[in-house]
């Protein structure tokens, strides 16, 4: 294996978790960002990391239930091996981190510290403070800087992906990257990528996401053939902090110590908050939900603040919209509890939540879509054939993807703190996958390729920033961006319709024509953002379409995607016998919903627009069942789907689990 | 009739170049941080003499105050533009803001730095737990929450740099690796395992560049926007490398 190198294109917790196991398998990694790794977008996670541990084992809690909440949580639209083979890892992933050195908050005993998230019944989360995303980066920064010291690992920061080369038999042979200083594109041969490139949250304009998560890096492979998946699936969390430039988010435990939602009767009303007297108020979450009241599941929250905004016109503010999440009325002790929460709202917000109502609205949040990747299940485990060449490789051979980037752990929604465990497991297990392919590579190394493939490939990226750069014409990247996140948010977030998303997606061919007449302000061949941030705002045009047409073809509600027009209107009928009659009409629809709707959506780029295919969803562990919390009729519903299940199968039915419809943080 | 603010920025083309001040009318935004700022000039890159010019380069990411990115010297003293609010920022200099580059890292355009200088420090003092492999060997050492609670601000240091472009002794002359640096030398030896490195640690902050250069001013610990208590770190070096020296001397 000597002289060969592997590229790990991104360096949040998935990038940095691959770069250290090749290393530690003595294969050489260069490993390119477009920030110091060290200060990719991981670090902004703050709730924890999820397994089982010995705290919940003796309450009940095992694998197979960590498992059955993520595939439930998921609405079941994940592939079950690799789900199952991460939630059997996870103690260990979490055991490997804490050997590292991540300062998990501890016991009085010493032991690491649990709490709850959404989702569960049990204390699954491991944190570090408020700040389990940034120590666990660090801890892996550290081991990484370690292999650097020792010649295994190179690190390009400040270097931006452009796409991969592949060869004429459609091999991936190495990638192509700019030095974002000195602005010089060249080549990478190597004889495997990883893409650990992380979300797409900018394309709605702001997001809870970082700046560099434009997605520009999986449209570059997704053009250059890699699929794309399940791109309409976008978690959006219920409370965020709407900044000027980035939607912070505020933590569920807001609402959780008696925080209320309300917006002013009079739309705009312009008074100082604390003056409206209480009859003026609208606490739209009490009325329209009093069992719950403000602590209903996150994704009605979501819906309902999306409505009073969108639809009704209620937003608190003209220009933007939001809501009031009021915690100035809980007393004192109440506030000290939230103390680290709420002095976030007081460093951005330059306001005191004890004092006035913070102004609060859902924020895109997570891309549970990604670019396709394969797996290959263990039939005697159920779990993964570990190292088999087929783990996290896309449908270019030779191109591995993992973390955000990828598709496959969360299906139609992800759970809170799965995902730094998604990316650190998908991170791992990459790299025996990697190191077979390396020992049986078929059509040589990309070192014995001819160098003009290599130069060939640089001097097509070199051609189309020059003309990029060139480009005269009426249109201004930075507007079209916020015009493009605007449309974005509106049609293609918490609600979606038919005809919005085909407005939608007309409007995106005009964003489309509109890019071609982009100018730039800045023509100069050093350290440009301007060109760079004009390169991705295409790439984001060319996914908003793919994630629009994505939507708009799937007729259902599932996960975080929320079409009313096709939703299954829940049993509510005063009588036991329509009641139970009801029920049955909803389950039968809801299993003619998952045999047409039940599937990975895949999309191929075509130069004329993406091409879709719909592929089963390997559901072999744990048959689907219907996601009720939440919904009216929710028991009769279990009931009868049990019934149904028995007398298909004579096995023992799974009860409905009653957990929180899970969402994120 | 929307209000606007001037904020002036020190801008360079590139390294080579000289510098030169530009101001720009900004319209205010009720929450406004300086990120946000930047990104307004960007769309529309005009000085207040009505001269075009270009969006002004700065270095981001996560917005929130927890990577480091942005730091860089507004109203004379060193901070991040993302947590930089604009209605603050007016009352301290109601004029204009003003914005420069930090000044101890080599300007690679406008606001951006090359802070590469920190991560090969932290490369000199190991900071690292140096573990047998990532393979399942089961649990990190138990660890009491009085140890948890020490390492746990320390940990939270994000090479942003306010702290040695605060301090008078670092410039890429003196060679002093610098107070972050230091204080993650101190966190690694507080753990468990990273003890095992503990003298090679102690040993570059014994030698040129170490601890020695401290002129225990304070600056550091002033700027910190976490809050890392540094002067703890550079105090406890102090005593550490001390010993350490004993200990080299009497043959351990
Ligand atoms: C506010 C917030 C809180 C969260 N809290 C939690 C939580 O508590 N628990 C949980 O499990 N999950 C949480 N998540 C989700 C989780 O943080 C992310 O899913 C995860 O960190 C993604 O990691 P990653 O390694 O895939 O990518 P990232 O960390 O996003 O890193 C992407 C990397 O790719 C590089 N890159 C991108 N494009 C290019 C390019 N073109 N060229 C070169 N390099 C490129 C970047 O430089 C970066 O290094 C949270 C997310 C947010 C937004
Ligand atoms: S205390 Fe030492 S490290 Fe801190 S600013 Fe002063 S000289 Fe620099
Ligand atoms: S110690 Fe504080 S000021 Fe210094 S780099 Fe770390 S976070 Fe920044
Ligand atoms: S952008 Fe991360 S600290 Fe400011």
């Amino acid at each position: 294996m000597a002289n060969q190198q592997v590229v790990v294109v991104g360096g949040g917790l998935a990038g940095l978790a691959a770069s250290m196991k090749l290393a530690e398998a003595g294969i050489h990694v260069a490993l390119i960002s477009m920030v110091p790794v060290k200060r990719s977008h991981s670090v902004c996670a703050q709730g924890g990391i999820n397994s089982v541990n010995d705290y919940t084992r003796q309450q009940g809690d095992n694998e197979w239930k960590h498992f059955d909440d993520t595939v439930y949580g998921g609405d079941f639209l994940q592939h079950q091996p690799p789900v199952k083979e991460m939630c059997d890892w996870a103690p260990r992933v979490v055991d490997l981190l804490d050997r590292l050195g991540v300062p998990f908050n501890r016991t009085a005993e010493g032991f690491r510290d649990q709490r709850r998230f959404g989702g569960t019944l049990y204390k699954r989360t491991a944190f570090a403070g408020a700040t389990t995303g940034q120590q666990m980066i660090y801890a892996l920064d550290e081991q990484v800087r370690r292999w650097e010291a020792e010649g295994l690992v190179d690190k390009y920061e400040y270097w931006e992906f452009l796409g991969p080369i592949i060869d004429d038999r459609g091999d991936c042979r190495g990638v192509v990257a700019q030095d974002m200083f000195s602005m010089e594109i060249r080549s990478f041969p190597s004889d495997a990528v990883v893409l650990a490139t992380g979300g797409n949250g900018l394309i709605f304009g702001r997001s809870t996401m970082s700046m560099i998560c434009t997605g520009g890096a999986a449209a570059r492979a997704y053009m250059a053939g890699v699929d794309y998946a399940n791109g309409e699936f976008v978690q959006v969390h219920p409370t965020a902090i709407p900044g000027t430039d980035k939607l912070r988010l505020m933590s569920e435990s807001a609402r959780g110590e008696g925080g209320r939602v309300w917006v002013p009767r009079r739309p705009q009303d312009d008074r100082d908050p604390t003056s409206i007297p209480p009859g003026e108020r609208y606490y739209f979450l009490e009325e329209r939900y009093p069992a719950y009241g403000n602590l209903v599941p996150r994704d009605i929250a979501t819906r309902e603040i999306f409505d009073v905004c969108v639809t009704q016109g209620l937003s608190v503010e003209s220009g933007r919209m939001c809501v009031y999440l009021d915690v100035s009325e809980l007393p004192a002790d109440t506030h000290k509890k939230l103390d680290g929460i709420l002095e976030i709202y007081e460093k951005f917000q330059g306001a005191d939540p004890r004092v006035v109502p913070m102004k609060i609205f859902p924020g895109v949040h997570y891309s549970m879509g990604g670019l396709w990747i394969d797996f290959e299940k263990n039939e005697t485990t159920g779990g993964l054939v570990l190292g088999s060449t087929r783990n996290q490789h896309s449908n270019v051979p030779g191109l591995f993807v993992i973390g955000e980037a990828d598709y496959q752990f969360h299906g139609g929604n992800r759970l809170g703190a799965n995902s730094l465990l998604s990316c650190i497991f998908s991170g791992l297990i990459v790299a025996p996958s990697i190191e077979n392919r390396l020992n049986s590579l078929a059509n040589g190394a990309a070192a014995d390729q001819a160098a003009s493939m290599f130069e060939g490939a640089a001097t097509i990226h070199q051609e189309q920033m020059d003309s990029l750069i060139k480009n005269q014409g009426d249109e201004n990247p930075y507007t079209l961006q916020l015009e493009l996140g605007d449309w974005m948010t509106r049609q293609c977030t918490v609600v979606r319709n038919n005809k919005d998303l085909a407005a939608l997606l007309e409007k995106i061919e005009e964003f489309k024509s509109r890019f071609d007449r982009i100018s730039l302000s800045d023509r100069s061949n050093w350290t440009n953002q301007n060109f760079s941030f004009a390169r991705a705002l295409g790439d984001m045009i060319l996914m908003a379409r793919v994630m629009a047409e994505g939507a708009l073809k799937r007729d259902e509600c599932r996960g975080a995607h929320f079409k009313p027009e096709f939703g299954i209107p829940a049993p509510d009928a005063q009588d036991p016998a329509e009641l139970r009659r009801q029920a049955q009409a909803w389950c039968q629809a809801f299993k003619k919903k998952n045999e047409q709707w039940l599937k990975t959506t895949r999309a191929r780029y075509t130069p004329q627009g993406p091409e879709f295919s719909y592929e089963e969803v390997d559901t072999s562990l744990i048959p689907p069942r219907p996601r009720t919390y939440g919904l009216t009729g929710a028991e009769i519903i279990g009931e009868v789907w049990a019934e149904m299940s028995r007398d298909a199968s004579n096995e023992p039915p799974k009860a409905v689990a009653s957990a929180a419809g899970g969402s994120s943080a | 009739m929307s209000k606007s603010f001037k904020v002036r920025i020190l801008r360079q083309a590139d390294p080579n170049s000289g510098s030169h001040w530009e101001t720009f009318n900004v319209d205010y935004e009720d929450g406004m941080n300086m990120t946000t700022v930047f990104q307004r000039i960007a769309a529309d890159p005009v000085t207040t003499e009505k001269q075009p010019t270009v969006p002004v380069a700065f270095d981001s990411c996560c917005l929130e105050e927890v990577c480091g990115a942005c730091t860089m010297v507004i109203n004379g003293r060193v901070r991040q533009a993302c947590s930089a609010l604009v209605d603050a920022l007016l009352e301290e200099s109601p004029d204009a803001i003003e914005v420069r580059p930090m000044t101890k890292f080599p300007v690679v355009r406008d606001l951006v730095v090359d802070r590469h200088a920190m991560f090969e420090s932290l490369k000199c003092v190991k900071a690292w737990v140096h573990v047998d492999g990532y393979y399942d060997l089961g649990a990190g050492p138990r660890l009491a929450p009085q140890v948890q609670e020490e390492a746990y601000p320390l940990s939270r240091c994000m090479t942003c740099g306010c702290c040695v472009e605060a301090c008078p002794q670092f410039s890429d002359k003196t060679g002093f690796i610098g107070p972050a640096a230091i204080s993650q030398a101190i966190l690694f030896n507080l753990h468990p395992t990273g003890r095992v490195e503990r003298d090679d640690r102690l040993g570059v902050l014994t030698g040129p560049g170490g601890i020695a250069d401290c002129g225990n001013s304070q600056n550091c610990v002033k700027v910190c926007p976490k809050e890392i208590p540094l002067t703890d770190s550079i105090a406890k070096a102090g005593r550490d490398t001390t010993l350490y020296k004993l200990r080299q001397w009497f043959g351990r």
